[in-house]
């Protein structure tokens, strides 16, 4: 009997070597990254760590006593469930109406589809730059239109009130998400066959029937993974609010993480802003999986 | 004579940015409860003729006449059609029950008479059973049945159905396009029906319309289709094997391969035309013998096909070299140049 060429199976060939040395670099950068800085701040919840004075002392639960008995802290948290909850809705509304205009074939689509993407793409520390400039007190162009069509007299204020500050930020916020939640929703509906949009058609449902009874059951896990994206870059997000408000007037748009910026390197209080961050972890584990479940029992079809 | 069903008029159809017509003009006339199939290659405009029937597509030119009514530009929903679609377009998301009660949402019809419809059209097709059921869990053949009910729930004027067997396997095929046949001799519905598959045309048609790039070539009953096709297109498409065509001066003469036998077995031996067969080859498939080989004697050296039923039981064999006959009555002219069909020619010498 001739022995078959190539019989030894060379290293590469081992599924339990090649598997692991392709996961190495995931692995890496989620430890590094992730896990490391999310047990760092587990650590110093529970320690007096202050960037004056790094020393490690266990302290139990007291920096989250003090953060309960802080009104701030409880301002902040119903501030991030406005922003997160109003700004979500308005996503989702938004962007199923974007997706729904991208998905139409008319000339010069792909144009119009950068441009849509533009805002996502941008940094967000430039754009909300520019938003600093389009809310001005005086400078304002919003305000320019407005006084020249006559809808007001004098400037608005965007930011300096407490109920338009807070309006102001979600609305760049909401701005700045729409895209991506536009185009992960285009991709759903891309992914309907044409042959169900076309039965549809034929079966004589008209636009808010198919809009009802068929794309948006149909888009619904992928309008549900959208949702749980936003959320979460929403609720863990501080650059908005810090480059339009700094969290002002009067902790008016103070939401958790820029508060926990606020206390833990404005500060100095290391202790106490890693608190305020942990607190937040529980709550994002629970939607996620709330979401994440609800998304597997649908797609089931 | 019945009414009209569906006419279509000269229609034209062209895709933005296509350098051609996928429909090219196309005249047909349905008439009331008829089966015509619309049968061609992939690529011919058959499913784009079915669409800018239902309305899916908009006609270049020409019209679309339903009842007697132009309905360019009219939606789906207002032209009283029904499609079922190749891949069933069953929505994933409801129930079959939902499914089936689905077109009677838009007619505005009360939940209790939409319920009492769908479980008349399921149990038309025999899925009352399933009625709980999502399409996912549902055989092909099964989901085919829900579609047709589907489309038959509204009682539609006309069936239009693109390929509704083709997802099915061999042996379902043929079964299903049984149920297909009877389902519309109790329904009685004009029905369009597309398909590539020629077996599904001839079995199931009233009438065939072969077409091809975009023009129908021929329509009429299978069978004058099948012996008397109007040009080589239809003649090689239609038959399998193909008909077979001998150049001879300026054009060709065509045969079908189960016409040309052993010289011994044809019989009328006055009004037949004999020729030498070079067998190559000779398959035996299901009862009849193909034979493969090239024929002298009546125009250019030809390769040919010969289909020998189970009944010739003269004994052949490769590198034979035999006598065969063809019928005069059996043979086709064509005009070599444009390949249509032309009065008889002699073909004694």
């Amino acid at each position: 009997m001739t022995p078959l060429q190539g019989r030894t199976s060379k290293l590469a060939d081992r599924e339990g070597f090649l598997a692991p040395l392709f996961l190495l670099p995931a692995v890496i950068y989620i430890i590094a990254l992730v896990a490391f800085p999310l047990v760092l701040a587990i650590a110093f919840a529970f320690s007096d760590v202050t960037v004056g004075n790094p020393s490690f002392d266990w302290v139990g639960f007291d920096n989250f006593q003090a953060i309960f008995d802080d009104p701030v802290f409880w301002r902040s948290l119903r501030n991030t469930v406005i922003f997160t909850v109003i700004s979500m809705l308005l996503v989702i509304v938004l962007a199923k109406a974007l997706a729904m205009i991208l998905i139409a074939d008319f000339r010069g689509k792909w144009i119009v589809r950068f441009l849509v993407l533009l805002p996502w793409t941008t940094p967000i520390a430039l754009s909300a730059v520019a938003w600093l400039w389009m809310l001005d007190s005086v400078y304002s162009p919003i305000d320019w239109v407005l006084r020249s069509l006559g809808f007001i007299e004098s400037n608005v204020y965007w930011l300096g009130k407490d109920t338009l500050a807070m309006a102001s930020v979600i609305a760049v916020h909401t701005w700045r998400i729409v895209p991506l939640a536009a185009v992960i929703i285009l991709a759903g509906l891309i992914s309907i066959p044409d042959d169900i949009k076309d039965a549809a058609k034929i079966d004589g449902a008209g636009f808010w029937r198919t809009l009802f009874e068929i794309t948006l059951p149909l888009t619904l896990p992928v309008i549900a993974v959208a949702t749980l994206f936003g959320a979460v870059l929403t609720f863990t997000d501080m650059g908005v609010v810090y480059i339009l408000t700094r969290g002002g007037p009067e902790n008016a748009t103070q939401v958790l993480p820029s508060y926990a910026f606020l206390k833990g390197i404005g500060s100095g209080d290391l202790a106490q802003g890693a608190a305020i961050a942990v607190f937040l972890f529980p709550l994002m584990l629970a939607a996620a999986v709330a979401i994440l479940r609800s998304v597997r029992k649908m797609e089931t079809f | 004579m019945a009414a009209l069903a569906v006419a279509v008029r000269n229609l034209e159809k062209r895709y933005h940015g296509a350098d051609r017509n996928a429909v090219d003009g196309v005249d047909i006339e349905t008439t009331e409860g008829e089966y015509l199939v619309l049968l061609g290659p992939s690529g011919c405009g058959k499913t784009t003729l079915l669409r800018t029937i239902a309305g899916l597509e908009q006609a270049t030119a020409g019209e679309v006449l339903i009842g007697g009514n132009v309905v360019n530009g009219l939606p789906p929903r207002a032209r009283q059609v029904a499609m079922v679609f190749q891949s069933y377009a069953l929505y994933p998301h409801k129930s079959v029950l939902q499914n089936i009660a689905f077109p009677l949402k838009a007619e505005k019809i009360h939940k209790a008479e939409r319920e009492k419809k769908a479980r008349w059209a399921a149990g038309l097709l025999g899925i009352e059973p399933l009625l709980d059921r999502k399409p996912r869990q549902l055989s092909g053949g099964e989901r085919q049945r829900v579609a047709l009910a589907r489309a038959l729930v509204r009682e539609p004027s006309v069936f239009l159905l693109d390929e509704p067997l083709s997802n099915l396997d061999a042996k379902l095929r043929a079964s299903a396009r049984d149920e297909l046949k009877q389902f519309q001799d109790n329904v009685g519905t004009t029905t369009i029906y597309v398909t590539h598959d020629q077996a599904e045309a001839m079995g199931l048609g009233d009438r065939i319309a072969v077409m091809y790039e975009g023009r129908i070539r021929q329509i009429g009953p299978p069978r004058e289709v099948y012996e008397d096709p109007a040009d080589t297109f239809v003649a090689t498409f239609l038959g399998s094997p193909p008909m077979n065509l001998v150049k001879r001066d300026g054009h060709l003469v065509g045969f079908r391969p189960e016409n040309l036998l052993p010289a011994d077995v044809v019989e009328g031996n006055g009004s037949s035309l004999t020729a030498r067969l070079d067998i190559a080859r000779i398959e035996y498939l299901s009862g009849d013998r193909h034979v493969y080989g090239t024929l002298r004697g009546i125009g250019e050296e030809t390769r040919v096909i010969a289909r020998l039923p189970a009944t010739v039981t003269v004994p052949l064999e490769d590198g034979d070299e035999r006598q065969f006959a063809i019928h005069e009555r059996d043979l086709r002219f064509f005009d070599a140049e444009s390949g249509e069909q032309t009065a008889p020619q002699p073909v004694r010498a």
